[in-house]
């Protein structure tokens, strides 16, 4: 200390004196408004379409014959089978999954940098279940001020009545969210019945209960803290996006400065706060570009209608890019309030530029992962055959003099054709396959029968006769052949022998 | 020692009272969540001490009874009463029908597996690939005793020369030197004339010589030409699979010593339905006839 210099607020004097600010902010209440028009109504659509297909696709029926699970979609642990429609992925194939995981992620990043965050105000089931939620809160509790009214008013029976159905209420459909999930995991109406008789497992209970409490727990109460405070995505969602992404923005140049309807000289921002009242995480968009903003456009729809009602264009607050917003700005600026600044400002807008480089690289990471997607999807094969050579013993020496190996053969046969196949050998002369328990049907070859939808096993030998000049190690190829005799699949592996 | 402790106005901690060249450590007490979730783990490991074996004291065992061994007991137990109707039909199958039933044959092969590995691999290796001296390969095509499924299943259930049970696999050997059989020359020649089945003779007056003593003395167990007898377990000679090792010496050891190969009998140590496993598993091995 001392020929340091410490400013004067950071001396423990000066600080003990003011009082200690607490670091802890506690959560202001979003009490959001209903809002009518255009944005509302195509929200309330992809809510019901998103909603629709998460809760009915389990039902979706799709015939793959007896014995097969008959669920359009459903991911089967017991038998590790994916069923989708026509679509049957083994675990082995694990890979489509995570290709069309890799797919969502480029078509985020390429929305993200055109439009904005649609997927968060549009598509993400945080925001679709919270504005379930929502509604039905408006519906027992009414609007927001109605809300308001009954958090800040007395405990009576009313307030309990209010709460205890709105809660229930929640807890139904969380319940039938929870409950919808275990259906992609099981036969939809027979868990449904077990589930009521109690005789479904304990992991299906536990899932149940953990996506009917997150429900509940992250769309009735924690709502737009997910969006501020858990979720990644908005942390890197500014990566994608520029000057030239549709984002929801003020118009300042036009709105600004705020005063009352009639007032003279001022802007077309009557400060109503009609937009701030709307927004679901309570955030005024008029300060501009926020982390908490997910761009649902509510404010959008909002301000349009009070314009609408006080004449005024529409289209103050809306889904603009940064760069028209700053032409504008600049058009107007030399102009005072009135409508020729608006129409000198909204001349100075040009089309968003939605070719760029950005969105290029995106569109092409994305055509390209999903070419290699359709490229594997189509060569994906059905039948797979796999060699296993024993290892001990290396190889066995035979009475005549001769040296045999033993392999283990697996047809992995991933449809329900069970017609057999010809096994044949493709290896130096003298090389003698045999099959245990197998007749063979001509010189080298067996037909060997497979399980459909499942994986067959052979035991197999190679011999050489004594005296058979080969090396260590000799390369073989086992090949299957279909009942027209063209090759179905093939494996090669090593026949081993003494040093020579 | 803590020499100096005060108060700190910023966050209105104590200090620790060290002092390390001019810089003071806060003494910021836990989080309180922290703490919390400290002592009720403290709680919890006493009730937990009480409930179940927790002290190192021969015998104890907590107020629940609940010991670890018992545990494992009950599992297998259950894992027994599971397996119980599929042991039963193996037990009362023949190896023959448990090798044609396919439900059976799957079950036989991986219980054989696990049974082979627990009491036969020691001396048979882990594939079964024997070892030289006297440890048969069960892989190749040459058997001593047989390699049909029933004659595997008597050499597993009754053993080899190991006087444990009436109907084991018996023979014997003379020691043909040391008993004063044959001469130390005549075993020389005997062992010419052995190697001459194979080809392989060095001294041709000295296999003709021992071609007339070979008639005398080891044709009647190991057939004229050296083809075996396998009731008697006598192997081979013709052959290119050797127990005791081909070469000279071996042969000539083996003729003035004698060998006598043993093997327990699993019929009195294994489940019959054990047995029948190992010998359907013994058979795919790669030498069953």
């Amino acid at each position: 200390m001392g020929e340091i210099k410490t400013p004067d607020k950071l001396k423990p004097e000066s600080v003990a004196e003011a009082a200690i600010p607490s670091l802890y902010a506690d959560r202001q209440r979003v009490y959001p408004k209903a809002v009518f028009g255009k944005i509302r109504s195509v929200k309330w659509a992809v809510l019901i379409l998103c909603l629709a297909l998460y809760y009915l696709v389990p039902w979706l029926r799709w015939d793959r014959g007896p014995g097969m699970p008959d669920q359009a979609v459903l991911v089967d642990m017991t038998n590790a089978r994916l069923f989708f429609f026509w679509i049957e992925i083994w675990p082995q194939e694990i890979y489509f999954l995570t290709g069309a995981l890799i797919l969502g992620a480029f078509a985020l990043f390429a929305v993200s940098s055109l439009f904005g965050r649609l997927w968060c105000g549009f598509t993400c089931p945080q925001t679709v279940w919270t504005d379930l939620f929502m509604f039905v809160e408006r519906w027992i509790e009414g609007d927001r001020n109605a809300r308001m009214k009954l958090d800040a008013g007395p405990r009576n029976g009313i307030y309990w009545a209010r709460k205890i159905a709105k809660h229930g209420a929640w807890a139904l459909i969380a319940a039938a969210t929870g409950g919808a999930w275990i259906m992609y995991f099981n036969d939809a109406p027979t868990i449904t019945r077990q589930f009521f008789t109690g005789e479904a497992g304990v992991m299906v209970y536990f899932f149940f209960a953990l996506f009917a409490g997150f429900t509940y727990l992250l769309a009735g109460w924690a709502r737009e803290q997910v969006c501020t405070y858990m979720c990644p995505w908005p942390r890197f969602q500014a990566a994608m996006l520029d000057e030239n992404s549709l984002v929801v923005t003020y118009h300042d140049w036009r709105g600004e400065p705020r005063g009352k309807a009639k007032a003279e000289g001022v802007g077309d921002c009557v400060d109503c706060a009609a937009c701030l009242h709307v927004c679901p995480t309570g955030v005024d968009i008029r300060d501009g570009q926020q982390l908490e903003c997910i761009g649902c456009g509510l404010c959008i729809d909002a301000c349009d209608s009070v314009m609408g009602k006080l004449g005024r264009p529409k289209g103050l607050v809306a889904f603009e890019t940064l760069k028209n917003l700053s032409a504008s700005a600049a058009a107007a600026a030399a102009l005072p309030p009135g409508p020729e600044r608006q129409q000198a400002g909204m001349a100075a807008r040009r089309v968003p530029r939605f070719i760029r480089p950005r969105t290029i690289m995106y569109a092409s990471a994305l055509a390209v992962v999903a070419l290699v997607m359709l490229g594997a999807f189509l060569m994906r094969s059905t039948l797979d055959v796999t060699v296993l050579r024993d290892r001990a013993p290396l190889f066995v020496r035979l009475s005549d003099g001769g040296i045999r190996n033993a392999y283990t053969v697996k047809i992995v046969n991933k449809t329900r054709d069970e017609a057999p196949l010809t096994l044949t050998l493709e290896a130096p002369a003298g090389l003698r396959l045999t099959v245990q328990d197998v007749e063979a049907i001509g010189e080298g070859r067996y037909a060997l029968s497979r399980r459909g939808d499942g994986i067959t096993q052979y035991r197999v030998f190679i011999t050489a006769p004594a005296g058979a000049r080969l090396g260590e190690s000799t390369p073989v190829t086992f090949r299957l052949l279909d009942s027209a005799g063209r090759p179905a699949t093939s494996q090669s592996s090593v026949f081993l022998g003494p040093k020579p | 020692m803590p020499t100096k402790i005060e108060k700190d106005s910023l966050s209105g901690q104590n200090t620790t009272g060290h002092e390390w060249d001019g810089l003071k450590e806060l003494n910021t007490p836990l989080p309180k969540w922290w703490l919390w979730t400290f002592y009720a783990c403290i709680a919890f490991s006493l009730v937990w001490v009480v409930i179940y074996p927790a002290l190192p004291i021969p015998g104890a065992t907590g107020t629940s009874g609940w010991i670890a061994r018992e545990a494992v007991v009950r599992d297998v137990q259950e894992a027994e009463a599971r397996m119980a109707p599929m042991m039963n039909r193996l037990r009362a199958a023949t190896p023959a029908q448990i090798a044609a039933d396919p439900e059976m044959r799957a079950f036989a092969m991986a219980g054989g597996r696990g049974a082979f590995a627990n009491n036969c691999a020691g001396c048979h290796g882990a594939g079964g690939q024997g070892a030289l001296g006297g440890f048969p390969s069960l892989a190749d095509d040459e058997w001593i005793w047989g390699g049909s499924l029933d004659a595997i299943h008597q050499t597993i259930t009754h053993g080899v020369r190991a006087n444990e049970s009436d109907d084991q696999r018996q023979s014997m050997m003379p020691r043909f030197l040391a008993d004063g059989v044959l001469t130390r020359p005549q075993v020389n020649d005997v062992a010419e004339h052995v190697l001459s089945l194979t080809n392989r003779a060095t001294d041709q007056a000295s296999a003709g010589r021992g071609a007339e003593l070979y008639a005398d003395n080891c044709a009647s167990c190991h057939g004229e030409k050296g083809e075996g007898n396998r009731d008697l377990g006598a192997p081979r000679l013709s052959d290119q699979v050797w127990l005791y090792g081909g070469d000279k010496a071996a042969i000539v050891q083996s003729i003035a010593k004698a060998r006598a190969g043993v093997m327990p009998s699993w019929g009195k140590r294994l489940d019959p339905a054990i047995i029948n496993m190992l010998t359907v598993y013994v058979h795919s091995l790669g030498g069953g006839e």
